[in-house]
């Protein structure tokens, strides 16, 4: 019985993992970005949910104002070499008009105490632009760089994300609404509904995912800058096209975990970081290029999570980072000397 | 060595040795001790990540066994902190190297992965152990005693704090200014040409990545003793950022401007920590946010940290003078004229439905200048990548001097006598010309870290830079020694490359397209060259589209197309066989 309810544990968890998991992989794969604030996403989409649930209005919408401001200075910044009228306009819709008209919407309707499903979506769509935002302004001036610094550069993001949620939020922690109360007894086995959700959610992202990358045209320029950047360019591909694709993908994939895990835990502002990590114990698992073999290393590091912490609470964390190190050397003999380029 | 050269670095030291002495407010000195403590990581990191091109986030994890060794013994078993010191730095040392073991073999990438995976679980796991009293941590850690003088004052452990960061910059300048370093700055170009000379790549990864462990375990260990107590947060993921950044911010390539960026970012923390509470009206810790945009920020429009900037404000120093040295290299013995040097049998390279190499034999033998040639495609350069260990053989063998070869590691081929320049130079554009030849003698040589650490490798150090110049003489480069490789022109550079096979002291050496890229005049001369090296009994094989220059040098000529050997002979005879003509001029002969 308590092995039931661990194994249900373990795997709701990994599932949400196996979701950051999956972006991580697709941002490093597409733009060699090792993207540790990907948790951040998840954080601010929490909480997001959360205070709209309070009926407030969430700070995260003056956040998304400043990321999209901030932005278009960059933008205006590399025109200031001339520019056509095309690109500015371009540059004032994605930049100033999407976030002003996100945060009208959102401070008229957050009031009004909207459905649950109703306030994941507008979570959802307060997140998703800031994948774009950051790009902007951190990565794409660094579009030349080693994956070392852009590592690096990560990390400072990931600093600066999590500072600002300290300071837009606080540092209380908050707990969303599930998005369904129900409970469902399926043979001796209660499954809440959320977990249900959490389930739908991540098979349809991985189904999304699938059919993005296999049908669709971006999808395929998307693939082909991840194998060849040069080559995708001397084709046509607009690789920074291709890396904001990317980001705004990551970020709608963290901002759909948040909005899931809010409900099951209590999230403050440093929350996201831990659950990313854990997202990232599943990407190295995959070797950062490895959808399939990421999602179920997500599940299997839920499962660990849940029976470590059931059998030695204390040395929970220590048990799952560590994880990382018999991974390490796992792929360091499979694989052998690798050359970097 | 000259007294103005030393000069700077002395009057550095007397500043610092007499500002304790001053009347500054008492939370400099403590600025200044963290500062110290910060610059010993931070020299670590500009090592692994500035020079070597990995990085770590978990430095502060190192920091961490240190300062746990010598609190545990010093407290509950009353050893004393000399007797510590060792064992800080070993243990720091033991926990580096399985560390390293498992990542360095990996992408770049793995690495600081890894480490900020085990530097949040040892943060949580120092916080869970009995023995090192959990997340309270320890204390009363007894202060260090020379001659019963006891290091209790800010301003006393001030001077044990900053004698160890000088002794250990100097010790990391000694150290890349060597043969071993040569290796190690080698690592960030991707290390395909140090190994072809030798070098052995994991082991230079290793070891700037243990040396760093070493040095941040001596941080933790002065820690520990100025601060009389230790608890698990200063060793935690947070902090091991924090040294990044330091790193990133004063310059990763350079020693000193490790103790620059460690200045810029202790300071910045302290005034933020003061004012901006004030200014924001919050007391959340916004410092946060400013060292992530500090960090992007440095990074996007100053890749090498601040430190080149003030380098540029100081007066330029000099080129160093070549040391003189009495001794000669010892030279190789070579085969027999006319003996077999390298044979290929049936070699075969297939990628996947390709085969580029099919079943190809040839042989060269000493004192011989074989040319290998055939249109673009013909697979002549991965012939080569055969022979030196580079690509693996699919099926077929490479013997040399009859011995089989085949599978030996690029290392194991450039001990043999084998040196090669390569179709793309690969050479390391920041370091000097003459550095750049002197990899090459990297076997050469014997020294090991701790010599070059300790600068008691001068005069082996001197005989192989006296090397590397006489070939730089020799190919007509002698003006170029002091310049930065990265200033050659083209066709310089692939001389470059070719007067660092020449200081290997080759049996043979392996020249891909060396004609390439240089002026009528300039191949004359590299003609001559290569007819001198056949003189001394030297082989060379090489690749060449260059005709001309090829038919007027060579004594035997292989003729590759498809990957197959179509030709092979006298370049007389060659040039009338009839497949040669048909593979170079197309259609029917």
């Amino acid at each position: 019985m308590i092995a039931t309810f661990l194994i249900q544990d373990g795997v709701t968890n990994g599932a949400i993992y196996a979701l950051l998991g999956l972006a991580l992989v697709l941002l490093f794969s597409v733009t060699r970005v090792i993207f540790i604030p990907q948790g951040e996403f998840v954080a601010y989409g929490a909480l997001t949910l959360a205070l709209l649930d309070g009926g407030k209005v969430p700070a995260t919408i003056s956040l998304l104002v400043c990321f999209g401001a901030i932005a278009f200075l960059f933008d205006l910044w590399s025109m200031r070499r001339g520019a056509d009228a095309r690109a500015f306009l371009r540059s004032v819709a994605l930049n100033l008009v999407l976030p002003g008209a996100i945060y009208g919407i959102t401070v008229m309707l957050a009031p009004l105490g909207l459905p649950s499903v109703a306030k994941a979506l507008l979570t959802i769509l307060i997140i998703t632009p800031m994948g774009a935002y950051v790009y902007r302004i951190a990565y794409r001036p660094l579009a030349d760089a080693s994956v070392l610094v852009l590592l690096i550069a990560s990390v400072g993001v990931h600093l600066a994300m999590m500072g600002l949620g300290l300071v837009f939020f606080g540092a209380e922690g908050l707990r969303a609404n599930p998005l369904a109360d129900d409970n469902f007894n399926i043979g001796s086995l209660m499954v809440s509904a959320q977990s249900l959700c959490i389930y739908g959610a991540t098979i349809a992202i991985i189904i999304g995912l699938y059919l993005f990358f296999e049908r669709t045209l971006l999808g395929k320029a998307l693939r082909a800058t991840a194998v060849n950047r040069l080559g995708a360019r001397l084709v046509g591909v607009r690789t920074h096209l291709t890396g904001v694709t990317a980001f705004t993908l990551a970020a709608a994939i963290g901002a759909v975990s948040g909005v899931l895990i809010g409900p099951i835990t209590t999230i403050y502002y440093d929350t996201g970081f831990l659950i990313g990590l854990k997202g990232f114990v599943a990407a190295i698992i995959g070797g950062l290029a490895s959808f399939p073999i990421t999602a179920i290393a997500a599940i299997g590091v839920g499962l660990v999570e849940s029976f470590s912490s059931f059998f030695a609470s204390s040395y929970k964390e220590v048990i799952v980072f560590g994880l990382i190190i018999p991974v390490l050397i796992w792929l360091s003999l499979s694989h052998g000397f690798h050359e970097e380029e | 060595m000259k007294i103005e050269r030393l000069l700077p670095g002395l009057a550095g030291i007397v500043f610092l040795a007499v500002i304790p002495l001053l009347p500054v407010p008492p939370f400099w000195l403590t600025i200044l001790n963290n500062i110290g403590l910060a610059s010993l990581v931070t020299i670590g990191l500009v090592l692994l990540t500035g020079v070597g091109g990995l990085t770590s986030f978990g430095q502060a994890a190192f920091c961490g066994f240190g300062a746990y060794t010598t609190a545990v013994l010093s407290t509950n078993y009353g050893v004393s902190p000399w007797l510590t010191l060792p064992l800080s730095l070993i243990v720091g040392a033991a926990i580096a190297l399985p560390l390293g073991l498992i990542t360095v073999r990996l992408s770049g990438h793995f690495l600081p992965l890894g480490t900020i995976a085990w530097g949040l679980a040892l943060y949580y796991l120092f916080g869970k152990i009995d023995l090192l009293g959990r997340y309270d941590g320890i204390s009363g850690i007894p202060p260090v005693e020379v001659a019963g003088y006891r290091f209790l004052s800010d301003g006393s452990i001030y001077y044990l704090i900053w004698f160890f960061v000088i002794a250990v910059a100097i010790g990391a300048k000694n150290l890349l200014d060597s043969r071993i370093g040569r290796g190690i700055r080698a690592l960030r170009g991707g290390g395909q040409a140090a190994e072809a000379f030798g070098v052995n790549i994991v082991r230079a990864k290793l070891t700037v990545f243990v040396f760093a462990g070493v040095v941040a375990a001596l941080s933790g260990w002065l820690y520990a003793h100025m601060q009389r107590s230790v608890n698990p947060t200063p060793f935690g993921l947070s902090m091991g950022i924090e040294y990044l950044l330091m790193a990133v911010v004063g310059g990763s390539g350079h020693v000193w401007g490790a103790i620059f960026g460690a200045s810029i970012v202790l300071v910045l923390k302290d005034l933020l920590q003061r004012f901006l509470p004030d200014l924001v009206g919050t007391t959340a810790n916004f410092e946060m946010v400013v060292f992530g945009i500090l960090l992007v920020v440095t990074l996007q429009l100053a890749r090498d940290g601040l430190w080149p900037f003030v380098l540029k404000l100081l007066p330029k120093r000099r080129a160093r003078p070549l040391p003189t040295s009495d001794d000669k290299l010892a030279k190789r013995t070579l085969a027999p004229a006319g003996s077999s040097l390298i044979k290929v049998e049936k070699a075969r390279k297939a990628f996947g439905g390709l085969v580029a190499v099919n079943d190809v034999s040839f042989e060269v033998r000493a004192g011989q200048v074989v040319g290998l040639i055939g249109p673009n495609g013909a697979g002549k350069s991965t012939t080569f990548n055969l022979i030196t260990g580079i690509a693996s053989l699919t099926s077929g063998s490479v013997f040399y001097e009859g011995r089989p070869m085949t599978g030996d590691s690029p290392r194991e081929v450039a001990k043999h006598g084998i040196a090669r320049t390569f179709q793309h130079a690969k050479i390391l554009p920041d370091m000097s010309v003459l550095e750049n030849v002197a990899l090459g003698a990297h076997l050469r040589g014997s020294a090991g870290v701790f010599r070059s650490f300790l600068r008691l490798e001068r005069k082996q150090e001197a005989t192989l830079l006296a090397e590397a110049a006489y070939q730089l003489e020799r190919v007509g480069l002698g003006a170029y020694r002091d310049r930065p490789a990265g200033d050659l022109a083209l066709g310089q550079i692939r001389i470059l490359e070719i007067a660092r096979a020449l200081s290997a002291d080759p049996a043979v050496v392996l020249l891909d397209e060396p004609a390439a890229g240089l002026r009528h005049g300039e191949k004359q001369e590299l003609a001559t060259l290569l007819k001198k090296l056949r003189e001394e009994g030297v082989s060379v094989l090489l690749v060449e589209h260059d005709m001309g220059f090829v038919m007027g040098l060579v004594d035997h000529l292989v003729v590759l197309d498809f990957g197959t050997l179509i030709a092979e002979g006298k370049p007389a005879d060659v040039r009338k066989h009839p497949a040669v003509v048909a593979a170079y001029l197309g259609g029917v002969a």
